[in-house]
C-alpha cells in the first residue's frame, strides 16, 4: 500500500504528449474508451456482414454492389459464393462475440468505471492495462487480415470445430491461411483478455477505497469482479486450444486430427488426435464466455435501473451471489453444446441437469428485477428503457433455453435456427441492450456533454421492435426444421421457409439502419451536447462525486472514503430521496449492508 | 465512278496480298514441322463402369434419368478405340520448341454434373475457361501436387473463370466436393499434345522433324511409351494399346 | 412513455405466441417410434416456457406502467415478500418445473440412447464425406468388408475403400446413394465420418447425431410411416455443407426386398 501512495504521488498529471497520452496511454479511463472505439469498429464490421448474409439467404442471386471488391473470387460480380457466405458467417460471429461482445461490455466500461467506482486512482498495474488493449487491437488486426489473404477468411465458424479447422486447405477455401490466422488471432486475444482479468481482480481486491467493503461494491463492479474470475480460466483454456490448432497447421501435429481421414481423395498424413477434445476444450471455454458476455449486461442494466427506480434492488445479496451462481454453473453446463456431437451419451444427461438448474439463478436476478420495480418510482429515460428491454429481451431469450437444455428435445432443435434465435436474443442483444444503457447513462460522465434524448428514445424503438422482428421469427423456423449455416435453402423442404426470411431481412436492414441514429446521436452529442453536471442522473456510486469528464486521476488530490452501500435511494430522513455513497450524512437507513 | 472502281481493285488486291501472306507463312512454318498421328485401343474386355446414382442432385438426376450415366475411367469406341487418353511428347523436343503458348482457350464445362471433356489436356500456362451449365452451384477443386491447389464455387451463371497452370503434371484429378462422383483430369504438358477421341484417334499438330519418346497416359491403365521419328513433311504414326485387367 | 412501452411490450409476447398457438411452425410429422415422447415432452416444454415468457414479459409491462411517473412525495415500497418470497418463487416455481421437465425428459433420450438395438436390427453403415452421404447394406452375408482408407476414390465410386478382390466379405457389399428401410423393422445405423465433422439429421425421424472423425458412433430407430424424406447434414463441413444431403425411403418390406436387389444388381 505504501508503494502504491508513492506511486500515486508521480502520477497525479498526465503525461505530456499525444501519443502517451491518447493512444499508449496508463489511464484505465482512455483504455476504456479505446476500447469501446475498437468495440464500436467491429461492430460496424460484423453488422454490415450480417446484412450482406441475410440479404443473400432471403435473395440468394441478389448482387451486392460493390462487394466484388472485398474478394473477387468470393463475391464474383457481387454474388456471394456458398464459400464466403461461410466465410462471412465465420467473420460475423468472431468479431461480434470476442471483439464486440466481450470488449464492450466488459474491458471498455469495466476499465473506465471499475477504478472509480472502488474508488481508486486507476488499475494497480497500468502497464498490463495498456499491452491488454494493445494485444486485443493487434488480435483484432490479425483477425481482419484473414479477409486479404489469397484464399480469404476461413470458413469452419466462430467454433472452428476440427478436424475442418485443422485439416488445411485440402478441407476448403480459407482453411490454410484464413484458419491460422483466427488461430493466431484468438489466441493473441485471449493473452489480452488475461491481462485484463488480472488487473480487474486485484483491482476489486486491493484497490479499494476507504469504508468499501465487499458488500459496498456497486453491482457493476461485481459483474465485472465475476466476469474477470471467469475470463481467467476461460481464457486460459482457449489459449492453449488454439496453440495446439495453431500447431496442428504449421508443426504437422495431431491433436484434434484422427488418423485415416480421406479428404477429397487424399488420404491424410495425420494420426491419433481427437475431434470431440477440440470441442471440449472450445465449449469450456465457450459457455463461460456466453456469461462473460452477459454478466455484465447484467451489472450495468442493475446499476441504471436502481438509479431510474429511485430504489436499490430487493435484496444486493441476492443478486450478486446469482450472479456468482450463474459463473459458476456455467462450467458445468458447457456440454449443452455437444449433446448430440457424439460423447457419451450419459454425459449428456449428466450437463443437462445443471443447464436446467442454471435457470434458478437466471430467473432469480429476473424475478428481483421485476420485483423491485414494484413499488418503485421509475423513471423513463434513453438508459431505462434500454435497461427495461434487456430484462425482456434476457427473458425471452432466456425460456427457449428450456428447450435446449434437454437432450431429447435438442435431438430436433440442434444446429436449427433456434439455436440461432435463442443465442442472439440472450446473449448478442441482451448484451448489446446492456451496452447501449451504460452508453446512454455513463455519457454524461466520460464526456460531460448529454446525449440526445428524443434520438436516443427513437433509437430504442426501432432495436427493440427490430430485435424482436429479427429474432423470434429465427425460432419458428428452427422448430419447423430449419437448419442453420446453409447459405442457401435448395432443398424443398426448406423452401418455403424463404419468405420468412426475406422478412427478417428487411427487418435486419430496418434495425441495423436504425443505428445510425445512435451512431450520430454520440458523435453529435460529444461535440454539441447539453453540458452535463456532475451528477445529471441524481446518482449515488462514486463515478458521480468527481467532475464530468473526470480528471486525470480520478479523484483529485481528495481521497474518498464511503460510509454506506452504493445505493442509497428512497431514504428517509435524507436532505434528497438519494445520499452519496460518500456522504458522511448519516441516514436511517436499515438497507446498509456493511 | 473510275477512280472509285481504281481504289476498289486496289483495296481488294491489298486484301488478297495480305491474306495469302497469311496464309504462305502458316504454310512455311507448317511445311518444316511434322504430325503425329495415331490410335488407342484397349486389348481385353473393358470393366464394368458403374452407374452414377445422382439421386443428391435433383436437376441432374432427372436429366439422365432414361439414360443414366456411367462412370468414365475406361471408355471404349465400338472398334475397341480408347477414349480420354492423353498422349504427348515427353522426351526429344528441342529446348526452344513449344515456347508458345496456344492461344486457344479450351472450354472445361461442368453440365448435367459431369465433366465435359472429361480429360483435357494443356500447354503450361495455357489458359482454360471452366463454366457451369448447370442450375446449381458446382465447386471445382484441382488436386495437383507440382501446382497450388484451389478450389472454388462456381455457382449457376458465374462468370467462367480464367484459369491456368505453370507446371508440367500428368494428371491433375479435378473434383466437385459438392457432386462427389464428378471427377475429370488435365493432364498439364510442355509442347504438342492431344486427347484421343471416341475411336481412340489422336493427332499431335506441329512436332518438328526429329526422334522423340511418346507418351500415353490413361487414367486406369496409366502410361506407355514408344519412339517415334518424325521426318519433315511426313506424318508418323504411332499406336498405342492397353491391356485390361 | 412507460405506457408505450407497457404495451408494446405486451403486444410482442402476444404476438410472439400466436405463431406457436396456430401450430404453423411445428417439427414435420414424426413417423418414427421414439418421436412420440421427444413430442411429447417438447409440447410440455412449451407449454411452461409460454407461460414463463408471457408471465414474465406482462408483469414487466404492468410495472412499467404502473410504476413510472410516480410523484416525488411517493414512498418506496417493497414487493411483498420481498427478495425471500421471489427467492422461494424462482425455486420452488421455476426451478423445480424445470428439474423435473429434465427428469421425465431423460425419458425420451433413454429411448433414443439407452436402450441398445436389438440383436436382429438392420444394420446398415453410413458414410458422410465432403459432400454427401453414402451407405453401405451388408449383403446376403450379413458382413460388412474392411475400410481401407488408402482405397477410397469417389473417383472410381469405391467410396468405403472396400477391395472385394481380397476381401471375401466385401464382395456382396452394397454401396447406394440413398438410404432405404423397411417400415416397422430396428435399423441400426453405424456412422463412419470419412473426412471432417458431419450430422445426420432426419426431421421426421427424430434423429439427430454427428459424424465423428476417428470414432465410430451409431444410432438406432424403427420407421413406422413410409415415404421419402430428408437427410440433412447439420453440423459446418465446409463449402458444400447446404447441399449435404441425401434421402431417406421408407419402404414397405417386399419394396425394400425389390429394391434392394436392384441395388445389388448396380454394383
Amino acid at each position: 500500500m505504501h508503494d502504491m501512495s508513492a506511486h500515486a504521488l508521480q502520477h497525479h498529471a498526465p503525461p505530456p504528449g499525444f501519443v502517451r497520452k491518447h493512444i499508449f496511454s496508463l489511464d484505465h479511463k482512455v483504455i476504456g474508451e479505446q476500447y469501446y472505439g475498437l468495440a464500436l469498429l467491429a461492430v460496424l464490421i460484423g453488422m454490415v456482414l450480417s446484412w450482406i448474409m441475410r440479404l443473400h439467404l432471403a435473395w440468394p442471386d441478389v448482387h451486392i454492389p460493390g462487394l466484388q471488391l472485398l474478394s473477387k473470387n468470393g463475391a464474383p460480380g457481387g454474388v456471394l459464393t456458398p464459400e464466403y457466405y461461410l466465410q462471412l458467417m465465420t467473420m460475423h460471429g468472431t468479431i461480434m462475440v470476442f471483439f464486440v461482445l466481450t470488449t464492450a461490455p466488459f474491458a471498455a466500461f469495466g476499465n473506465y468505471f471499475l477504478p472509480i467506482q472502488v474508488g481508486a486512482e486507476d488499475m494497480p498495474f497500468p502497464r498490463f492495462n495498456m499491452m491488454s488493449f494493445w494485444v486485443t487491437f493487434v488480435s483484432f488486426c490479425v483477425a481482419v487480415a484473414a479477409f486479404f489473404v489469397p484464399d480469404g477468411p476461413p470458413l469452419s465458424g466462430w467454433t472452428a470445430y476440427a478436424p475442418l479447422s485443422a485439416l488445411g486447405a485440402i478441407a476448403g477455401p480459407g482453411q490454410g491461411m484464413g484458419q491460422v490466422l483466427w488461430a493466431v488471432s484468438i489466441a493473441i486475444f485471449c493473452v489480452g483478455q488475461l491481462l485484463g482479468a488480472l488487473n480487474f481482480i486485484t483491482t476489486t481486491l486491493d484497490m479499494r477505497c476507504k469504508g468499501m467493503s465487499l458488500m459496498r461494491l456497486p453491482l457493476t463492479v461485481w459483474a465485472w469482479f465475476i466476469t474477470s474470475c471467469m475470463g481467467l480460466t476461460a481464457f486460459a483454456v482457449l489459449l492453449p486450444a488454439c496453440i495446439l490448432l495453431f500447431l496442428d497447421h504449421v508443426a504437422g501435429t495431431s491433436f484434434f486430427i484422427p488418423g485415416d481421414l480421406v479428404v477429397s481423395d487424399t488420404l491424410q498424413p495425420h494420426a491419433g488426435g481427437s475431434t470431440l477434445l477440440w470441442q471440449h476444450l472450445f465449449w469450456f471455454f465457450g459457455h463461460p464466455e456466453v456469461y462473460i458476455a452477459i454478466v455484465p449486461g447484467m451489472g450495468i442494466v442493475s446499476h441504471v435501473l436502481i438509479t431510474n427506480m429511485r430504489r436499490p434492488m430487493l435484496s444486493h445479496r441476492v443478486l450478486i451471489y446469482s450472479m456468482g451462481a450463474l459463473a459458476f454453473l456455467s462450467y458445468m453446463v458447457y456440454g449443452h453444446h455437444m449433446f448430440v456431437s457424439g460423447m457419451n451419451p450419459f454425459s449428456s444427461l449428466a450437463f443437462s441437469f445443471p443447464t436446467l438448474a442454471i435457470t434458478i439463478p437466471s430467473t432469480i436476478i429476473v424475478l428481483i428485477w421485476i420485483g423491485s420495480l414494484y413499488g418503485s418510482k421509475l423513471r423513463i429515460n434513453s438508459p431505462s428503457l434500454f435497461a427495461l428491454g434487456f430484462i425482456s429481451l434476457f427473458v425471452s431469450g432466456g425460456v427457449s433455453g428450456f428447450f435446449l437444455a434437454q437432450p431429447s428435445i435438442d435431438i430436433i432443435l440442434h444446429a436449427t435456427y433456434f439455436v440461432v434465435g435463442h443465442f442472439h436474443l440472450v446473449m448478442a442483444l441482451a448484451a448489446t441492450f446492456g451496452i447501449f444503457a451504460g452508453t446512454y447513462f455513463w455519457f454524461p460522465k466520460i464526456t460531460g456533454r448529454m446525449m440526445n434524448e428524443t434520438l436516443g428514445k427513437i433509437h430504442f424503438w426501432f432495436t427493440f421492435v427490430g430485435a424482436y422482428c429479427i429474432f423470434m421469427p429465427f425460432h419458428y423456423l428452427g422448430m419447423a426444421g430449419n437448419v442453420r449455416r446453409y447459405q442457401a435453402f435448395v432443398d424443398d423442404f426448406m423452401q418455403p421457409f424463404i419468405p420468412v426470411h426475406k422478412f427478417i431481412t428487411v427487418a435486419a436492414l430496418v434495425t441495423g439502419g436504425a443505428q445510425i441514429l445512435f451512431l450520430y446521436n454520440l458523435i453529435y452529442s460529444r461535440f454539441r451536447g447539453q453540458p452535463a453536471s456532475e451528477n445529471p442522473w441524481q446518482a449515488t456510486s462514486l463515478e458521480w462525486t468527481i467532475p464530468s469528464p473526470p480528471p486525470f486521476n480520478n479523484f483529485g488530490d481528495r481521497i474518498p472514503v464511503v460510509y454506506h452501500d452504493p445505493y442509497q435511494y428512497g431514504v428517509d430522513g435524507a436532505s434528497d430521496d438519494y445520499v452519496m455513497q460518500d456522504s458522511p450524512e448519516q441516514t436511517q437507513s436499515v438497507r446498509d449492508e456493511k | 465512278m473510275k477512280t472509285r472502281n481504281k481504289l476498289a481493285g486496289m483495296l481488294s488486291a491489298l486484301v488478297l496480298a495480305a491474306v495469302g501472306a497469311l496464309m504462305l507463312s502458316r504454310n512455311v512454318s507448317a511445311a518444316g514441322e511434322g504430325k503425329i498421328t495415331g490410335t488407342v485401343k484397349l486389348a481385353g474386355t473393358a470393366p464394368h463402369q458403374r452407374a452414377i446414382d445422382m439421386s443428391k442432385e435433383p436437376y441432374c438426376q432427372k436429366l439422365h434419368a432414361d439414360h443414366p450415366v456411367t462412370l468414365e475411367n475406361v471408355v471404349v469406341g465400338s472398334n475397341g478405340g480408347l477414349q480420354n487418353v492423353v498422349v504427348y511428347v515427353s522426351e526429344g523436343l528441342p529446348a526452344s520448341a513449344g515456347g508458345q503458348v496456344p492461344s486457344e482457350k479450351p472450354k472445361w464445362d461442368q453440365k448435367g454434373c459431369q465433366y465435359i471433356p472429361h480429360v483435357v489436356a494443356l500447354d503450361i500456362n495455357q489458359h482454360f475457361l471452366v463454366t457451369n451449365s448447370d442450375p446449381t452451384s458446382h465447386n471445382i477443386h484441382p488436386i495437383p501436387t507440382k501446382n497450388p491447389q484451389w478450389n472454388k464455387s462456381q455457382p449457376p451463371g458465374a462468370q467462367p473463370f480464367d484459369v491456368s497452370w505453370a507446371n508440367e503434371e500428368v494428371s491433375i484429378p479435378v473434383k466437385c466436393n459438392i457432386h462427389p462422383w464428378m471427377h475429370g483430369w488435365m493432364a498439364v504438358v510442355k509442347g504438342p499434345t492431344a486427347v484421343s477421341d471416341g475411336n481412340g484417334s489422336f493427332t499431335l499438330d506441329n512436332v518438328p522433324p526429329g526422334n522423340y519418346t511418346l507418351t500415353a497416359w490413361q487414367e486406369t491403365y496409366g502410361a506407355q511409351t514408344q519412339k517415334v521419328t518424325v521426318a519433315a513433311g511426313k506424318p508418323a504414326t504411332a499406336d498405342f494399346t492397353f491391356k485390361a485387367k | 412513455m412507460a405506457k408505450v412501452f407497457a404495451v408494446t411490450v405486451i403486444l410482442i409476447a402476444i404476438g410472439s405466441a400466436i405463431p406457436i398457438l396456430m401450430h404453423k411452425w411445428v417439427p414435420p410429422v414424426d413417423i418414427s417410434t421414439h418421436g412420440p415422447l421427444i413430442d411429447e415432452q417438447l409440447s410440455e416444454t412449451m407449454v411452461e416456457a409460454g407461460i414463463s415468457f408471457l408471465a414474465a414479459q406482462f408483469i414487466l409491462g404492468l410495472f412499467v406502467w404502473k410504476y413510472s411517473n410516480t410523484p416525488k412525495s411517493a414512498k418506496i415500497r417493497n414487493f411483498p415478500g420481498g427478495a425471500t418470497g421471489l427467492v422461494t418463487a424462482a425455486v420452488l416455481l421455476v426451478g423445480l418445473e424445470a428439474m423435473a421437465l429434465g427428469i421425465f425428459g431423460a425419458k425420451a433420450w433413454a429411448s433414443v440412447y439407452f436402450t441398445p438395438p436389438k440383436p436382429d436390427a438392420l444394420k446398415i453403415q453410413a458414410q458422410a464425406g465432403q459432400f454427401a452421404f453414402y451407405f453401405r447394406y451388408p449383403g446376403p452375408d450379413g458382413r460388412f468388408g474392411p475400410i481401407h482408407p488408402d482405397l477410397i476414390n469417389e473417383g472410381t465410386q469405391n467410396f468405403f475403400g472396400l477391395d472385394p478382390d481380397h476381401d471375401p466379405d466385401s464382395k456382396d457389399d452394397i454401396v447406394t446413394a440413398e438410404l432405404a428401410v423397411p417400415v416397422n423393422r430396428e435399423v441400426h445405423l453405424l456412422m463412419h465420418a470419412k473426412d471432417v465433422g458431419h450430422s445426420f439429421f432426419v426431421r421426421e425421424l427424430r434423429i439427430q447425431q454427428d459424424f465423428v472423425p476417428g470414432l465410430d458412433v451409431s444410432v438406432h430407430f424403427t420407421a413406422n410411416k413410409t415415404g421419402r424424406f430428408e437427410i440433412v447434414c447439420t453440423q459446418l463441413c465446409g463449402l458444400g455443407h447446404y447441399n449435404m444431403k441425401a434421402y431417406l425411403s421408407v419402404l414397405s418390406q417386399p419394396d425394400y426386398d425389390t429394391w434392394l436387389k436392384q441395388q445389388a444388381t448396380m454394383q
